[in-house]
């Protein structure tokens, strides 16, 4: 039977989530290459492309901070995404209010609404979880469809001014809101690092693998989900209202469920619970949109045979493989 | 002499759809006594131990612990108040390492963990502390390794040292035991000895030789109900626990 005390050699270790001091510098010069790409990418690819999938991977990164470092499966992260678009859009439209502040009041209503519906998805595991925050979402899209004074209806919000940021700056050419876009993802990419590697995350990692042992330690674990459930509804805001500004849209489309579906797709091809996973999905994904359009409705299609493909080739997504294959979490 | 009680139950009992697993049990556990529980498969020991933690609600009857009714606690409440069990299915963080799975215990001290804007750095001066007790348990060569690829009886090392780094003032300790060779069996033997010193143990166990030898007072369960109750010589001859233990046809321990 087993022996704990032989000393044979462990097999080389892939603790998720865990930093020894290698790891945290691979961390800290990916960090510093995605810094650098943000500033280069303008000038070589077309920034709204850009701007749109950073609004995306930012998406992504909050879903993936809530399933795969909070084990919450949310199938209903376009309401978070969409409201705050609505808000975003409505309040710089209609109130005037300046791009900054549009954003940060469409992140502060996602962030509430999140409380609200999170309080009510986690008096349920699992499945049951993911249903309560599919039919919750639901809602709030009959809502926006309900109230067309508010959200445009069918048409959504159009020509939403993109302002001066603090009154001062003008963001009408795509390049200077870039810097602001740029900004905001970089931020947000950070904010969820830190989340993840500290004394909460690691709380939420011990419940996410094992919720009944995090309880009888102590953990009040209810409370610990509601608040990274906040927090992914918060950033997944921050990412709906951001698009707002950029697009100078907000739409259905934003609150619909199939981008609750998306949100997923991108973060299990990027890969589930990796860190910079999100951001890869998010790229492949929005460019195949991008390249395909011309293929109309089949662009889902494709999408379905990718998103098949790589569950079948390789489940960790294509971030988790290449963190398998150097033996380091990303 | 008064006896110094720091968890007794009365007439705890649960009933699952009609079946009652555990049928008006009345315990009384001894401040800084072993105590063990043992009884055929099926006896209800879990259940007692999910009853206890709350992990499970009663249907009927009363929890003492420390003069407090804490029958109407959350689970988290439980441990807070000082009594931690470990489970029967060992209960490990698979992801995260042996280390950081023991911290995370540690990490209870700090009261909760809300601060989301702090770096984990601040938990570094655990890690000392967290190595010791993996050491204590015997796991030093595989303190970084994910808890999930250990083996079963190092999962249930682990999952001792985690509780332990509660300094709970009671353990309930869900076969801590099973699946382990001789040598692991003597180790945590030791340790559970000497960390009892000062604090309370209720163990389920059905290695006979371990629980004569480590437990002070033992109470039989079968059917849910309490058979005997006494030292380990007494219960041993009581004819009832002879016939529960060979009617059910099993033959634990050794
Ligand atoms: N959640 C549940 N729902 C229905 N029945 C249950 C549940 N949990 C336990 N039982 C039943 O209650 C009885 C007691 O189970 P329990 O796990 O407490 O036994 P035990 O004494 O711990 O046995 P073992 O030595 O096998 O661990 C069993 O018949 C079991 O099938
Ligand atoms: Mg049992």
């Amino acid at each position: 039977m087993a022996d704990i005390a032989s000393t044979d050699a462990p097999a080389a270790a892939l603790a998720i989530g865990e930093v020894d001091d290698s790891t945290a510098r691979l961390h800290r010069n990916l960090m510093i290459g995605i810094a650098i790409a943000l500033v280069i990418a303008p000038f070589v690819a077309y920034p709204v492309f850009v701007m749109k999938v950073l609004c995306f991977a930012l998406f992504a990164l909050a879903f993936n901070l809530l399933l795969g470092y909070g084990g919450l499966l949310s199938f209903g992260h376009a309401a978070y995404f969409g409201m705050a678009s609505y808000v975003s859009a409505y309040t710089a439209k209609h109130w005037g209010l300046t791009p900054e502040l549009a954003i940060l009041a469409g992140t502060g209503i996602a962030a509430l609404l999140g409380l609200a519906f999170g309080a009510l998805a986690i008096r349920r595991q699992g499945i049951y979880f993911a249903m309560i925050t599919l039919a919750l979402a639901q809602m709030a899209f009959f809502f926006s469809l309900q109230t067309p004074r508010f959200t445009g209806g069918e048409d959504g919000i159009q020509a939403v001014p993109r302002g001066k940021l603090l009154g001062l700056f003008s963001l009408a050419d795509d390049r200077a809101l870039y810097w602001l876009v740029a900004a905001v993802f970089m931020g947000g990419l950070l904010l969820i690092y830190r989340v993840i590697h500290s004394p909460f995350g690691q709380v939420c990692k011990a419940i996410r693998d094992n919720e009944p042992r995090a309880i009888s330690l102590g953990y009040r674990a209810s409370q610990y989900k509601l608040a990274v459930f906040v927090l992914s509804a918060g950033i997944a805001g921050l990412a709906g209202a951001t698009k707002a500004i950029v697009f100078q849209l907000a739409s259905l489309t934003d609150v619909h469920w199939s981008m609750s579906g998306e949100v997923v797709l991108m973060t299990l091809v990027g890969g589930l619970g990796t860190v910079f996973g999100p951001i890869v999905g998010a790229i492949v994904i929005v460019s195949m949109q991008n390249f395909l359009a011309t293929l109309g409705a089949w662009v889902t299609v494709v999408q379905g045979v990718v998103f098949v493909i790589c569950v079948l080739l390789f489940r960790e997504g294509i971030v988790g493989m290449i963190a398998k294959w150097i033996k380091k979490p990303l | 002499m008064s006896e110094d009680i720091i968890l007794s139950t009365s007439g705890l009992t649960k009933e699952f759809a009609g079946f009652t697993a555990v049928n008006g049990v009345d315990l009384k556990v001894r401040r800084g006594s072993i105590h063990a529980l043992i009884g055929p498969n099926g006896a209800g020991k879990t259940t007692c131990f999910n009853l206890l933690t709350k992990f499970l609600p009663l249907t009927r009857g009363q929890i003492v612990y420390n003069g407090r009714d804490i029958s109407r606690e959350k689970p988290a409440e439980i441990a807070r108040l000082g009594l931690v069990r470990s489970f029967q299915i060992s209960a490990v963080f698979p992801q995260l390492s042996v280390k950081t799975n023991v911290r995370v215990a540690l990490q209870r001290k700090r009261g909760d963990s809300f601060d989301f804007w702090r770096s984990e750095k601040v938990l570094s001066p655990l890690d000392a502390e967290a190595l010791r007790l993996v050491d204590a348990v015997g796991l030093s060569a595989f303190a970084d390794l994910p808890a999930g690829e250990l083996s079963y009886g190092r999962k249930r090392a682990l999952e001792i040292a985690t509780t332990l780094a509660l300094e709970p003032e009671m353990l309930l300790l869900d076969e801590p035991m099973a699946g382990m060779g001789r040598e692991d069996i003597e180790r945590i033997e030791a340790l559970i000895r000497k960390v009892s010193k000062d604090r309370t143990i209720l163990m389920v166990e059905h290695n006979l030789s371990v629980v004569a030898s480590l437990c002070d007072r033992i109470t039989v369960l079968a059917r849910g109900q309490v058979l005997a109750e006494g030292d380990y010589a007494a219960v041993s001859k009581d004819p009832r626990v002879i016939e529960a233990y060979i009617g059910s046809g099993v033959g634990h321990g050794h």
